[in-house]
This record gives C-alpha cells, structure tokens and sequence, in this order.
C-alpha cells in the first residue's frame, strides 16, 4: 500500500496520550447543562438550611449539627453534607452514572467512541475515574457552599467536638474537608452500581431508574431491624461515620468498614461492567 | 481487509451473515452491495470489531480483528450506520472528542486537523453550530470528516451518501475518487448502484446473509450481453424474424422486442425486418446496468426490504 510523506511523518509520534480521553470524559459530564444545574441545587441545600436557621432564630429545636450551627457557621458544612448524603447526592450520582455508557448507546456514540478506537476497558475506566470525579466535586460544591453562607451568616470560631473537646477553626475546617472526602467516597459503590446497569442498557432513562430503585431497596432493607444480620454487607449501613471524624481522637473504625465495603461494591460491579461491556455487541 | 468464514448468528438463531469469504485489495475502491436486511452493516460491524463473529476471521491491513484493534483502528477511519453524535456540541467539539479517545492521535495537531477535516466536508462554516442544528446532510458530512481526521490506510464507509443532497453525492464522490487517488483502500456499502458504476473498482453482492459473487467491477460489467431492442408496432411479426435468425432470450413488451442478438452483426437484424416489412420506431444495442446484474445475482428489486 503506498502512504503518502504525510502519513508517515504523522506516525513517527509514538507516544501515546491517555489523558485527552479521561479529559474529554469529564468535559462531557460537566461540560453539560443538566450536570451544572444538578450542582447549582447541591449548592443551594446550605443557602436553604442556613437561612431557615437564620429566620427561626437561634436553632430552634433542631438537634445535632443543625442545633450548633447558629452558634458557629462551620457546622452548616457537616449539617449541610449530612443532610444532603441521604437523598440529594445519591440522586445525582444515580443521573450521572445511569446517564455513562447507556447515554452514548443511544446516541450511538459508543461505536464512534470503540472505533476511534477508545479500547473498551479504557473506555470503562475514564467513565469510572469521571465519575469518582463527579463524586468528589458534587460534595464539595456542597462544602463550598456551606463554607461562605455559613461565615457571612453565623458567628465562626474554635470547634467544639462531639466528644467534648475544642480544637482551633483551622482544625475544624480541615476536619469538614475529611468529611467531604469520606462521603464521596461513600458515593463511590453506588456508582460503581450505576455504571453496571448502565452498561446493561442502550436507554439511560432505565439505568437511572433501575440504579435508583436499587438504591431505594437497599435502603429499605437498611432500615428493617429484622434483617440485622445482613445490615453490615448493606451500602448504606455505615455511611453516617463521616460524623466519627469529628471525634478526638477520630474514631477510625466505622469509617474504615465503610471505605471497605464502598471498594467491595465498587469492586465487584466494576468487574460486572467490565465483563458486561468488553463481550456485547454494540449495535 | 480479509474476511474468512465469517458468520453471524443472533440470539433468535437468525443468521444473519453466512460464512462471508471478503477480499478486499489494498488500494481498491470496494463496492459492498446488497438489499436492506442483507448482512451488510453486520458485516461492518464485525470488521471493525464492535460486534463478535460467531464464527470467521477477519484480517485488517494484514493483521487480526478484533484481537489488533489497538494497532489497527487508528489507521482506518469508518462510519457505521449513520451519523451518531452529541447533539450538545458543536461539530467541533464531537470531532475533538473522538479523536481523543485514540490514543495515537497528537493532542498538538487535534484542532488543526479538525479545522482540515471540516474544510474537507465543507462545514467550516457551521464547525461552531451545535449538532443538533444539523441537518441530516450536515451529519452525514460530519461522520465523514471524523474519518477524515487523520491520514487513513483504509475507510470503512457504511452508506456514506445517505441523506445528501445530489451536490453533497457528488462531492463525497469527488472525495472518494481523491482519497482512493493517494492511495488510500475504500471499502463502502451504499444501495445507489449508480454510485459503484462510477467510483468502484471491485464490486461485492450479498444477498440474505450470503456474499454471491465477488469481483471487479470492469469483470462485473463485461458479463452483461448487451440486448438488442426493437421498438415497434408489429410486434408479432418483428418477434418472428428475429427468432429465425436465432436470437435468443426472446421478450415482448407493449412496445418493444427485445432478446440476446448471439453473435450476428446488428445491421443483419435491421436489414431482415425491413425485408419483413416491420415498421420500425426505434432499433439498437442496450447495454444492461449493474442494476440488472444486480437483480439476476440476487432474485430481487434493489431496495426490496426482507
């Protein structure tokens, strides 16, 4: 086959660039409008939360986090993240990570993506590596978020602990960022679910549905004492210990179990996603 | 591009492609015909390595698929079954991306080349439009241009005229015959025989799943007898003498006689059925298109879905 000086002058670049494929994966998910008004309303749960406090004068009846965050405004961070992780956050990882493979299905993307050709695997792990992205920044708009209403609302100073112990405002933000860390990646099995269903399906809609009834169930099945026995394999079960961190000396074991059993389901649903996508016809 | 054996079966138990024998030459301009339903954007698929043989082999620029994609797909540029895109972006913006995902594109020359690309399919103008503006055309043209890319050894073109206007079939004629000049292999499905008779110079039929013949298109052609084609109102009488002189294949229409002349000269014909007093309209040799070859090779009307 004759090639023309071109050609050959063009394949003397042996290199070879993975980043442009992880960059464009996250271009694609943050680039988009759904994903930017998605974060507008995480953004605005502080707003929400810090002007009710504001309104109700000095907390009101509220306990936990929220009773202490009208005595200093780092709290709105963790009360904030804290009331977000049950329904808000797991929704828009469910969007997100539905939306991945079965998206580019339906648009038939996903051909023009393995013929480029992007590998199949590599494919996988950028859409995964996005959404582990995607994770971390929709908690910390979150945490953003909380920071700034929280200091032009409330008074700010030393933390007080849970465990009844003061530590410096450096300290205590520091500890909100540990929290923001560790809820993403309690966020991170049920991607790893999502991006599963997703690679089942050419129709995004029934990924984020099927991803989100999943999520439901398990919690469902969280919340029924009788079923004690499995709680502990359950995604959820653990997801409250973000709080443990604002303990003195932080109360490490909780939080391990529940980064263990975050990477156990992300794990195992990674390696069903990536058997699921590496043998299917794409059509 | 080499294809041995190569066999699809859906789930259902459907064969949809049967035991494919392909040989593509480096270099040729590759007409793969066929009738909707026929196996051809299976075939493709399997090519390419999106969907697995069930059975079969094939081997692109001499190495194997799908094993070898990583080494191969960079150097073929392909359009599979219409253009798909983020209708969200632009037409810049799709092209950026898939040449992102190849790993052995130069990130330095990306917009460049996606600047020569949309020139090339002429949607310069139209590169900052989202494609959700496009019109089919435009579409079409773009799938194109994301072939174009890079400098490609082989395009795997799946019905690149679909959806344009008779100027844009023209130009991504135009575009063909000058890719295929500098060397580069064309292997394109389309249902326009038109299009074959004029770029190509292999042609293969399939038909149902099964590859019936395979060859260029000048060998293709020569195989058509031109027919001889009397136009008159004597109908009876012109069908009379032509059999006298042995033509074979005799066929009646309203207007016209029609059948295989053999070997005799022309002027014979004419002269006989004068002597006969046949009154002649119209008198002459009709060469048979690609499409009535095509017709004979498959049993059935061209576009003639299953």
């Amino acid at each position: 086959m004759s090639l023309s000086s071109a050609a050959t002058v063009e394949r003397v670049d042996t290199r070879r660039h993975h980043l442009p494929l992880f960059r464009s994966e996250l271009h694609l998910i943050f680039g988009r409008a759904r994903t930017q008004i998605g974060l507008g309303v995480l953004a605005a749960v502080p707003v929400l939360i810090g002007i009710a406090i504001k309104i109700s004068g000095n907390g009101g009846g509220a306990e936990g986090f929220l009773a202490q965050v009208a005595g200093n405004g780092l709290f709105l961070i963790v009360a904030s993240l804290g009331l977000s992780l049950p329904f808000f956050l797991p929704t828009a990882v469910t969007v997100i990570s539905g939306e991945s493979l079965a998206g580019e299905a339906s648009l038939g993307t996903l051909r023009s993506m393995l013929t480029a050709p992007a590998g199949r695997s590599r494919l996988l792990a950028a859409k995964m590596t996005a959404l582990a992205v995607f994770c971390l920044v929709a908690t910390m708009t979150i945490w953003i978020s909380g920071l700034i209403v929280g200091f032009v609302l409330f008074p700010v100073g030393d933390v007080l602990l849970l465990s009844g112990t003061t530590v410096s405002l450096g300290e205590g933000l520091l500890r909100a960022l540990g929290i923001a860390v560790l809820i993403s990646a309690s966020l991170l099995g049920l991607a790893g679910i999502g991006l599963f269903v997703s690679s089942l399906t050419s129709t995004p809609l029934a990924a984020m549905a099927a991803t989100f009834i999943t999520f439901i169930i398990l919690g469902i099945m969280t919340a029924i004492p009788q079923l004690h026995a499995i709680h502990p394999w359950l995604l959820m079960y653990r997801w409250q210990s973000f709080a443990d961190l604002l303990r003195d000396p932080p109360y490490w074991h909780d939080i391990g179990l529940n980064l263990l059993l975050q990477a156990g389901y992300l794990a195992v649903f990674y390696a069903a996603a990536w058997a699921r996508i590496t043998s299917r016809d794409i059509t | 591009m080499v294809t041995r054996g190569l066999t699809k079966r859906f789930r259902g138990g459907q064969v949809a492609v049967d035991a494919v024998d392909l040989e593509v030459p480096a270099g040729s301009v590759f007409g793969f015909l066929g009738p909707n339903g026929s196996g051809k954007t299976t075939t493709i698929r399997m090519l390419l390595g999106l969907i697995a043989p069930t059975s079969g082999e094939v081997e692109l620029l001499g190495e194997p698929m799908p094993k070898s994609f990583l080494k191969v797909l960079p150097r073929v540029g392909a359009l599979v079954e219409g253009p798909a895109f983020y209708p969200f972006w632009t037409g810049q913006a799709n092209l950026l991306r898939f040449d992102a995902a190849d790993r052995t594109a130069d990130p330095r020359t990306r917009k460049a080349r996606a600047g020569e690309a949309l020139e090339r399919v002429g949607l310069s103008n139209a590169a900052g439009k989202k494609v959700r503006a496009y019109s089919l055309g435009m579409r079409q043209r773009l799938a194109i241009a994301v072939a174009l890319m890079r400098r490609r050894e082989l395009l795997v073109l799946d019905e690149p005229t679909n959806g344009l206007d008779p100027q844009g079939t023209r130009e991504v004629r135009h575009l063909i015959r000058d890719l295929a000049s500098d060397g580069t292999t064309v292997f394109t499905s389309t249902h326009l025989l038109a299009e074959v008779e004029q770029v190509c110079t292999h042609a293969a039929v399939m038909s149902r799943g099964k590859l019936v013949r395979q060859s260029t298109v000048a060998d293709l052609r020569a195989e058509l007898r031109p027919r001889l084609v009397v136009r008159t109102p004597d109908l009876a009488q012109a069908a009379e003498t032509l059999q006298s002189l042995g033509v074979a294949d005799l066929r009646t229409t309203a207007e016209t006689v029609e059948g295989d002349p053999g070997e005799l000269p022309i002027e014979k014909f004419a002269a006989a059925l004068v002597a006969a007093d046949v009154r002649i309209h119209g008198f002459g040799l009709e060469r048979p298109s690609l499409e009535d070859a095509f017709v004979a090779l498959t049993g059935e009307g061209f576009d003639v879905a299953e």
